[in-house]
């Protein structure tokens, strides 16, 4: 108990088990979310070291891409993509909640708002394939 | 013909008797049409006097027979026997609460949360009873309806794992209703509200986990509530960042 408040006598205080989260499924797929952000920052860091790698020249970024290329590295991020392609669902998922969007006197329903957010994601995709495929 | 039975595993504690809660079995009729409460009172009427509970109207609106039924916070008046057939059926006391005999649990620190968010209409200024009633609209009472419905079963933080791991948060329930009546268009008190939700063990203890509003029995969807205020809550630091000269509501 956080508060400073006495325990009273006689009443039973039961203690929550670190593994409290295996209890229900719902606690699972919580904890995986979580954990999904520390695949996004993995995967942020490798952007800005090779970022680094290109500023120290061509040689540096193709050894770094040469390492990158390990099985090692590939089962991470078959593993992370899956990861982060699950933080992008449970986002969406949870702006269906969170953002309550109007028009007029009428509500959005959440459905239509998560659909939404996969639309935009198409089409920022198909944007960008286009910008780097056919512009190039 | 022998009645089919089902088995109930029901945790006993005794206070000042028992160093820790119990278990204990019991055979109850299985009838199609009982509900775990009616098996509870089977057994407090012809096997053991001594079981406690509470439970008053046993048609899911009073929010007094919440308990854990296999694990799961349920209101026993609507768990039916047959959706747990053939059991055993595990009773226990409503999780993250400190509990004071059997099935029992103390209610003190969730009443002393629903009081601090002022659950009543607050105005700035009142208007004298000549001037009549305060009118809603039909569109007016839909934007918190959902979230009046709430009956302080406290399933909803049975069901929180923050709370159980830092019980100084306000919990769902309380969050929902300061909620409830910050939409209300009669209710002028969203400032006098704020500190009080969006304190560190407000609205930000919250990870959305969203067990409350999965086991709520009466879809108030607190987990909604929490997430909204936290971003009016938001909305306002950044504008009193960028304004701070005031002018807000």
């Amino acid at each position: 108990m956080s508060e400073a408040r006495p325990a009273r006598p006689g009443l039973y205080y039961p203690k929550l088990p670190a593994t409290w989260w295996l209890r229900r499924p719902g606690y699972v797929r919580f904890m995986l979310r979580e954990v999904t952000s520390v695949f996004v920052a993995i995967f942020l860091v490798e952007l800005l070291v090779l970022v680094h790698k290109i500023g120290q020249g061509p040689q540096a970024y193709a050894d770094m891409v040469a390492k990158l290329q390990s099985p090692g590295w590939i089962a991470f991020h078959v593993v992370a993509l899956a990861f982060v392609l699950y933080h992008t669902i449970t986002w969406f998922q949870a702006t269906g909640v969170v953002q309550v969007v109007r028009v007029g006197d009428r509500q959005v329903p959440p459905p239509l708002v998560v659909a939404g957010n996969y639309v935009a994601w198409v089409v920022v995709s198909l944007f960008i394939l286009y910008w780097l495929l056919v512009r190039s | 013909m022998t009645e089919e039975t089902i088995t109930l595993e029901v945790t006993r504690y005794r206070p000042g008797h028992d160093r820790e809660p119990r278990t204990e079995s019991f055979s109850v009729p299985y009838r199609k049409d009982w509900v775990v409460l009616d098996a509870l009172n089977h057994i407090k009427d012809r096997v053991d006097g001594s079981l406690t509970y509470r439970w008053s109207c046993r048609m899911g609106v009073c929010g007094s027979c919440g308990m854990m039924v296999n694990g799961v916070p349920k209101l026993t008046c609507s768990a039916f026997l047959r959706d747990y057939h053939p059991g055993p059926i595990r009773v226990e006391p409503l999780a993250n609460f400190p509990v004071i005999r059997d099935l029992v649990v103390a209610l003190d620190d969730f009443m002393e949360k629903l009081r601090r968010v002022k659950p009543w209409l607050i105005r700035e200024t009142e208007r004298p009873v000549s001037e009549g009633e305060y009118r809603q609209t039909p569109a007016q009472l839909d934007a918190y309806k959902q979230f009046s419905m709430c009956i302080n079963c406290m399933l909803c933080y049975a069901a929180c794992p923050v709370y159980g791991l830092e019980p100084a948060f306000l919990g769902p329930a309380a969050i929902a209703l300061a909620y409830r009546y910050n939409l209300d268009s009669r209710d002028e008190g969203y400032r006098v509200r704020e500190p009080i939700v969006s304190d560190s063990v407000g609205v930000w203890e919250c990870t959305f986990v969203g067990e409350c509003s999965v086991v709520c029995p009466k879809g108030v969807d607190p987990a909604a509530a929490i997430q909204r205020s936290k971003v009016a809550g938001a909305k306002d630091w950044a504008l009193s960042v960028l304004m701070p000269w005031g002018g807000r509501k």
